[in-house]
């Protein structure tokens, strides 16, 4: 005691330790601090003021975070295709800012946007209304927009479960019905098996490679050839089962069709649109960056990956009788796609994912919300039987449906028939005709999917017609399925508008914060794992 | 007479890999729902032991920084999934992973 009492009383002569200091570019956080922002903004002005008892206060609010971390990301966009500057890393490297960052936050924000004011009229009608759905999506979008910026595989999980966690209280949120509280915990249960494997890649991956740093691991592998590679196979693989547990890519699909049963329509928006963007865009960093010259290694897994996944989704499709449900398989049927996009492992495929990412938001977003629309209090009936008569009663919503469903299919003239396009192209362009040949005939098999459920609200004899009932659309369906109906067709007449941007979404992994320098050689003190 | 032998790293790296494997088979055969919690967070700190073995034979400080975050993430996890399984065993008592079988197809 006494010599402890000495110890602590003894002055401190050395000079204390410095603590490392890490530079922080915060406009470049700013997307993330404008999400976070906006979910605070929301909680607080819920205990605070009297926002809960302005109409729609809450879905503005979040549109407007959303919008704002849209804005706040443009600068950059523009200074990150300025070829003097180029892209950076800030946060020691944790976090890389280029134009594959940034398209996927320009996404995320849009599918933030939509679910919003979807969730607005639907918690009316369901009469839960309150700051805490938004407030979680906001929280959600951060944890994506950080897994599209990860440069470090830390940052990485954390984004992950940020998205993650937020998400499992979204499907679990209709706390009158059983379903959503089933698939919360399906969900949960299965998300935290899958991000156990995604850290214990992150550790073997470590271990192989003495880094969980994606600059300094890309290094490593393109300047040493490992003796034993197969820790890091190992994790590399452990690595995407967790990728394909997100994106829902078979098999590790079987949370997906319950999951979209049984949450709320509104938040199965925002999962199939922003999570499956931030999933893909976390695969694509890891992957084609991360372990790029490993490609030949991983190339065959995601190819195999990819074939069963579109054929799967597709004709599991067909034996269901909820539209949900259906949907669920359809959204498989797309992860696969854009994994055949992810397995070219070139510019090309690179730019083909991020399009039908981006061209996928919208038409699954406006899905969801038609039927998020269409449902009855409960959220209930998504029967293929509830949709009779849809088209006598809402001609327009019916005609809307169609046409999301239709650019699913990929119909020309819609977005979805350049989405498709651009990735067989980018397949067959990187050598895998038979990919490219599995992928159309999923897509044949996934337009009958797609038609049984126009058939239903159209191809009614008169007397098998329900008693029409009067649907109505919320203010805030309305613009987000609007809003949804304008990029799905724009993007089809004009897809440069859209393919463009795509073009210079390229990823890179950039050490410095300063845009001129070049890439240094691994730090020589990395010695791999025994 | 057995001989005693050297305690490596490797050991360590065994270890978790078969902690890391009995959470995952509990998770898919036990079907209470706490015990599946349960075996999430035996997964979850297999994977720590192995970042701080991985960081003792590299001689890198930063695999044990990550362990932090682990357990940070991991209570957040299992913050969230207790109130969700509360949420479901407030409508049906005593459900294990049995009984949720409203949704299939």
């Amino acid at each position: 005691m006494g010599s402890l009492l000495a110890l602590l009383s003894q002055p401190l002569d050395d000079a204390p330790t410095e603590i490392a200091r890490v530079d922080v570019a915060w406009s470049a956080l700013a997307p993330i601090l404008f999400l976070i922002g906006g979910a605070m903004v929301l909680l607080l002005g819920d205990a605070l003021t009297r926002l809960r008892s302005a109409r729609g206060a809450y879905a503005i609010v979040a549109t407007v975070s959303a919008l704002a971390a849209a804005i706040s990301a443009l600068p950059l966009w523009s200074r990150i295709q300025d070829a003097d500057r180029g892209p950076f890393s800030t946060l020691g490297e944790a976090v890389g800012v280029d134009g594959f960052s940034l398209f996927a936050t320009f996404v995320i924000c849009a599918a933030v946007v939509l679910g919003a004011l979807l969730l607005d009229g639907w918690l009316r009608r369901e009469g839960m209304e309150g700051p805490e759905p938004y407030v979680l999506t906001l929280l959600s979008a951060s944890g994506g927009v950080m897994m599209a910026s990860a440069n470090d595989l830390i940052v990485m999980f954390l984004g992950l479960e940020i998205l993650s966690i937020a998400v499992y209280v979204l499907a679990a949120m209709h706390l009158r019905k059983i379903t959503s509280q089933e698939a919360g915990v399906k969900y949960f249960v299965l998300g935290a098996f899958a991000s156990a494997f995604f850290l214990y890649g992150i550790a073997m991956t470590y271990g192989a490679t003495g880094s969980t740093n994606l600059v300094d691991i890309s290094a490593f592998l393109s300047t040493t050839v490992l003796t034993d590679s197969g820790l890091l196979l190992a994790g590399a693989a452990l690595l995407l089962v967790g990728f394909a547990f997100k994106v829902a890519a078979v098999p590790f699909h079987f949370w997906t069709p319950d999951v979209y049963q049984g949450a709320p329509s509104p938040t199965v928006a925002w999962m199939a649109s922003g999570v499956k963007v931030a999933g893909f865009a976390g695969l694509l960093r890891v992957f084609y960056l991360g372990f790029g010259s490993y490609q030949l290694d991983w190339q065959p897994i995601v190819y195999a990956i990819a074939a069963i996944t579109m054929v799967a989704g597709s004709v599991l499709a067909i034996v269901q009788t909820d539209v949900r449900r259906m949907l669920a398989y359809s959204s498989i049927n797309h992860a696969g796609f854009v994994l055949v996009g992810v397995q070219a492992a070139s510019e090309q495929g690179v730019e083909a994912a991020l399009f039908y990412l981006a061209a996928y938001t919208f038409m699954v977003a406006g899905s969801f919300g038609v039927i998020t629309v269409i449902t009855r209090r409960g959220d209930v009936g998504t029967g293929l039987d509830d949709l009779r008569g849809l088209s006598r009663d809402r001609p327009l919503l019916a005609l809307t449906f169609a046409l999301f469903l239709l650019a699913q299919a990929g119909v020309p003239l819609t977005s979805g028939f350049f989405a498709k396009f651009y990735v067989i192209t980018a397949a067959v362009d990187a050598g895998s005709t038979w990919l490219a040949v599995i992928a159309m005939v999923s897509a044949v098999v996934a337009a009958f999917l797609y038609l049984r459920i126009i058939v239903s609200m159209y191809m009614t004899s008169d007397d098998e017609l329900p008693e029409s009932r009067s649907i109505p659309v919320p203010l805030g369906a309305g613009v987000a399925l609007a809003l949804s109906v304008v990029v799905t067709i724009g993007a089809g007449i004009f897809p440069g508008l859209l393919s463009d941007r795509a073009e210079d979404a390229t990823p890179v992994l950039v050490r410095e914060p300063d845009p001129d320098a070049v890439e240094a050689p691994p730090d020589p003190g990395i010695q791999p794992a025994p | 007479m057995l001989a005693i032998a050297e305690v490596t790293p490797a050991w360590y790296l065994v270890l978790g890999s078969l902690l890391f494997t009995i959470g995952a088979v509990g998770l898919r055969v036990r079907r209470n729902p706490l015990v599946m919690f349960m075996c999430v967070e035996l997964m979850l700190n297999a994977v720590t032991l192995t970042f701080v073995t991985f960081s003792r034979m590299l001689e890198d400080v930063h695999g044990q920084t990550v362990v932090v975050f682990v357990l940070v993430v991991a209570a957040a996890e299992v913050v969230v999934g207790l109130g969700i399984m509360v949420a479901l065993l407030r409508k049906e008592p005593e459900a294990t992973a049995d009984d949720l079988t409203v949704l299939k197809g």
